[in-house]
């Protein structure tokens, strides 16, 4: 592993499944006991930085920290001095000066978590930024799928939905295809890149075409705030379109899995019974984020680096 | 002041004496002596026509600590250029004739270049309504170069009469081509790398729509149009033809779009964001091939000066610009002359001879020849030299070369026979 | 590269295939005497990563002599090592318990070297968090002395007296392809 994980465009092979690997000893270690806490991290610290609002991130870093005795620090942008306007290198700096070893950064710009990293010692984790990255999140998916279905080689993708803005398709699509699976995007056009036909998928606008041949469906949280800005008319033409919803569900193989970063709107891009539905991982994937974010910071912060 | 020149070769021509007398050119020929001259010794340099920068910021007045009018001179004097051309972006904006003049004046009392301003072409840049071009062309500061630059005069109907306007001045709209619906946020250049990156596109398109509209509503108004800063291939065709239709338009492009492309984004360090983005190698040999043809008419710095605070941030928020008046000349030297695309003539045309025509600049872009004005610059071309962001003279640091190594050394600088910069060291 | 070649530190072969076997085979016999009615209580833990093929090889030998089913499971250390940042980061191993678990149940930790005592004492910890065996014992291939830590194994397949430069290897058929113990002269 390098020093830091910004990106999962940076992740080769080996280190990804080490990840993985490291997750699933880390769940087998811990697997039916009472006390979850490992003595690995003592006298580190991490501090998550977080410049947006993300509960659920923050929380999961935290706890695998924790669970890995970490002293941890949360530093949210609100009611700080970054509210009053200190820049991102002045408080990287300070974190620093106060002991930080690792610094989990959740940022609305896109390439903040490099920019950190230029700026600090110690390792610096992606937890998000802007339209960028979010590879931990792609790390847990890969973990969810793998735990599933039992492999990711060959394994076929959908991700269905707002790829254009998405940190975690991004994420997904390099770490998927590194690992093996065939990823296909699904969405209108308006909300492609532009420059997707760089990248190692194949493209569909039509997800009945896609879902027969899809051994899992990862389907994205599309904001209504997109509809404003003239990317689809409606949100109900966006829902009846590239909403997954039962009947769509019943076109899947018996295997097949749904999966979703949350947080969700239910019935726009999810419907709420194959939301709850037993192909859903939703549930699993918050637990699976605990395990592998706890192996990304052993593996960044458990040696001599 | 009487100065001797011994040995340039003007133009790339033979060894030469000039004899600098009086502000001007007195002679150019062998062995030139004249009691009491200072004699400087030119041996191996090559003499060209004093730069015209058709596109500076100089941040004076509001940014004087991003850089000043004396400042921005002394990079210029040290580029080898006697006229910049100072952008109305600053704080006031340069939208009246107080202000032009306010500049005009700092120019002089600097003495490095002459310092030539360029006016809004709307109250305050806000693309509302027109400023008082007229009474700016009538200042002191005789401006004829008028732009928004930074933003576009988006509005056809208030281009339209922008450029109708200001041919009673023999003034020309210089537009900062960018359609502002296509740039909302916009990062970089749209395609594979903002795709990868999640930077918000900055499409090819909303410069060349912009700049399509102008040259026809140029061409139907019979009025003269420059277009700053082209970036993209498709840019160089439009001109191209526009030019053979006969429309009056002339363009510039930056040093940094013809050495640089957005490759340089994926540091995500902001000292590589500008507006317009840097684009692809595609583009940038399209530029090149374009300047050559002259297509493009001049290389035009858009020196752009920030403070540190404003570029040690997150991409998204540190302010577009790069700085350029000190490296100009050496990144047409790397990108045009060593391969083979421009000669020393041509350096002259597109970076002195050219762009003081497009400013109506009478005392620049002359030739080196007796009775003309003595602006002109020594260059040796032999010099390699390792740009060091804190050696430069500019206020600012964000120089896009730092540690590039890049061929060409201003040995000396004449301003009117007055040496700004001998021994490639600013004059005192 | 010129100069003189890099010394290779020699080797030597300590015990060989016939000797772990026998080695083995007598820690198992020790075992059966020493567990005595509690047999059907003994779970043999491994630490990874030659303790635990040493477990499963020991479970069988005991199960050979007495009849008896001998359950095993493996435990890692590396998340409980206190020695984590002197070097780069390791990889972690499995941590695998018999489905009954260790509660109430004699636990004998297995090993294939005891130095330090750093490792049991890793293990002894690890330990405690997946349960609560009634006692914990130790057994060992090699003890080679030099204990940094009040420990010591309750089963010894041979005593090595060592220099603490010198290194001592264990290879065991399941992870190297050969049974053999090496000691080997601190290079320099």
């Amino acid at each position: 592993m390098k020093r830091h994980l910004l990106e999962a465009a940076d992740l080769d092979r080996a280190d990804a499944t080490l990840v993985l690997d490291t997750a699933a000893q880390i769940d087998q270690a811990l697997a039916g006991r009472e006390v979850k806490k490992l003595p690995t991290l003592r006298g580190r610290t991490v501090v998550n930085l977080f410049y947006e609002d993300s509960t659920r991130t923050r929380i999961s870093f935290e706890l695998a920290a924790k669970r890995l005795s970490a002293d941890v620090i949360n530093f949210s942008a609100k009611g700080s001095s970054v509210s009053k306007g200190e820049s991102l290198k002045d408080t990287a700096l300070t974190l620093e000066a106060m002991g930080s070893d690792a610094i989990v950064v959740r940022h609305s710009a896109s390439g903040a978590p490099h920019r950190l990293a230029n700026w600090v010692r110690g390792s610096v984790v992606n937890a998000g930024d802007g339209t960028h990255e979010h590879p931990t999140q792609a790390l847990l998916d890969a973990y969810t799928i793998r735990r599933r279905l039992g492999r990711l080689d060959g394994v076929r993708v959908a991700v269905v939905g707002d790829v254009l803005h998405s940190r975690v398709a991004r994420s997904n699509v390099w770490l998927l295809t590194t690992l093996g699976a065939e990823v296909t995007l699904v969405a209108p056009p308006t909300l492609l890149p532009v420059g997707v036909g760089s990248w190692p998928v194949t493209v569909s606008y039509d997800l009945d075409a896609v879902l027969p041949k899809a051994d899992v469906v990862m389907m994205l949280r599309v904001q209504l705030e997109r509809m404003n800005a003239s990317f689809f008319p409606s949100a109900r033409e966006y829902s009846r379109r590239y909403g997954l919803d039962a009947v769509r569900m019943a076109a899947l193989g018996d295997d097949a899995i749904v999966m979703h970063p949350g947080p969700m709107n239910r019935g726009m891009e999810i419907a709420a019974d194959v939301a709850d539905s037993v192909r859903s991982t939703i549930v699993e994937q918050v637990g699976n984020g605990v395990s592998v974010r706890m192996a990304v910071l052993y593996l960044l912060l458990g040696g001599n680096a | 002041m009487t100065t001797i020149v011994k040995g340039a070769r003007v133009l790339g021509g033979d060894p030469a004496d000039l004899l600098l007398e009086d502000g001007r050119i007195a002679a150019v020929g062998e062995r030139l002596s004249a009691t009491g001259a200072t004699v400087v010794d030119a041996d191996g340099l090559v003499a060209l026509p004093g730069l015209v920068d058709l596109h500076t910021h100089l941040r004076e007045p509001g940014r004087e600590d991003a850089e000043t009018v004396e400042t921005g001179s002394r990079a210029a004097a040290l580029g080898g250029y006697t006229a910049v051309h100072a952008m109305a972006n600053t704080d006031p904006v340069a939208d009246t004739a107080g202000v032009v003049e306010q500049v005009w004046r700092l120019g002089q009392q600097a003495g490095l270049v002459d310092v030539v301003p360029v006016g809004a072409v709307t109250v305050g840049l806000r693309g509302e309504r027109l400023a008082e071009l007229g009474a700016m062309a009538d200042s002191a500061a005789r401006v004829r170069v008028f732009s928004d630059d930074g933003h576009c005069v988006a509005d056809p109907a208030l281009m339209r009469r922008a450029l109708e306007y200001v041919k009673a001045l023999d003034g020309v709209v210089a537009q900062h081509a960018e359609e502002p619906r296509l740039t909302v946020g916009a990062q970089m250049n749209e395609g594979d790398r903002s795709a990868r990156l999640g930077l918000t596109g900055w499409p090819a398109a909303a410069e060349e729509a912009v700049i399509a509209r102008d040259v026809l509503l140029a061409q139907h108004v019979g009025a003269r149009l420059h277009v700053c800063h082209v970036s993209t291939a498709g840019s160089v065709e439009i001109l191209r033809w526009a030019k053979s239709r006969g429309v009056q338009v002339t363009a510039e492009v930056t040093p940094h779009h013809l050495l640089l492309t957005e490759a340089c984004a994926e540091s995500y360090d902001p000292v590589f964001k500008v507006n317009p983005p840097l684009r692809t190698d595609e583009d940038v040999h399209a530029l090149r091939a374009g300047l050559a043809d002259g297509t493009i008419d001049a290389v035009a710095t858009d020196h752009a000066p920030h403070a540190v605070e404003d570029k040690e941030s997150e991409w998204a928020s540190a302010r577009p610009g790069m700085l350029g008046l000190e490296q100009a000349l050496s990144v047409v030297l790397q990108t045009l002359v060593e391969p083979g695309l421009l000669d020393w003539a041509g350096v002259a045309d597109r970076m002195s001879v050219r762009p003081a025509a497009i400013g109506r600049l009478d005392g620049h872009g002359r030739p080196i020849a007796p009775g003309e004005p003595a602006n002109l610059l020594l260059l040796d071309p032999a010099a390699r030299v390792t740009v060091d962001p804190a050696a430069l003279a500019s206020r600012s640091r964000n120089t896009p070369y730092a540690g590039r190594e890049l061929p060409g050394r201003v040995v000396a600088t004449f301003l009117r026979g007055e040496a700004t910069v001998l021994d490639g060291k600013a004059v005192e | 590269m010129a100069g003189s070649p890099v010394p290779v530190p020699e080797s030597t072969v300590l015990l060989g295939p016939a000797d772990v076997a026998r080695v083995v085979d007598r820690m198992a016999h020790q075992l059966i005497e020493k567990a005595g009615d509690s047999l059907a209580d003994l779970v043999l833990v491994g630490i990874p990563t030659r303790g635990a093929p040493l477990a499963r090889r020991l479970a069988a030998r005991v199960e050979a002599f007495s009849g008896a089913r001998v359950d095993t499971g493996t435990v890692d250390i590396t998340l409980y090592r206190d020695d984590l940042r002197l070097r780069g980061v390791r990889a972690l191993e499995d941590t695998v318990l018999p489905p009954a678990g260790v509660d109430g149940r004699l636990v004998v930790l297995v090993d294939d070297v005891l130095f330090s005592g750093r490792s049991v004492r890793a293990a002894l910890d690890a330990l405690r968090d997946l349960g609560r065996p009634r006692a914990v014992q130790l057994a060992v291939l090699v003890d080679r002395g030099h204990r940094e830590l009040p420990i010591r194994a309750d089963y010894v397949g041979k005593n090595l007296p060592t220099s603490r430069a010198q290194k001592v290897r264990v290879h065991l058929a399941e992870t190297d392809g050969t049974d053999e113990v090496l000691v080997t002269e601190g290079a320099g």
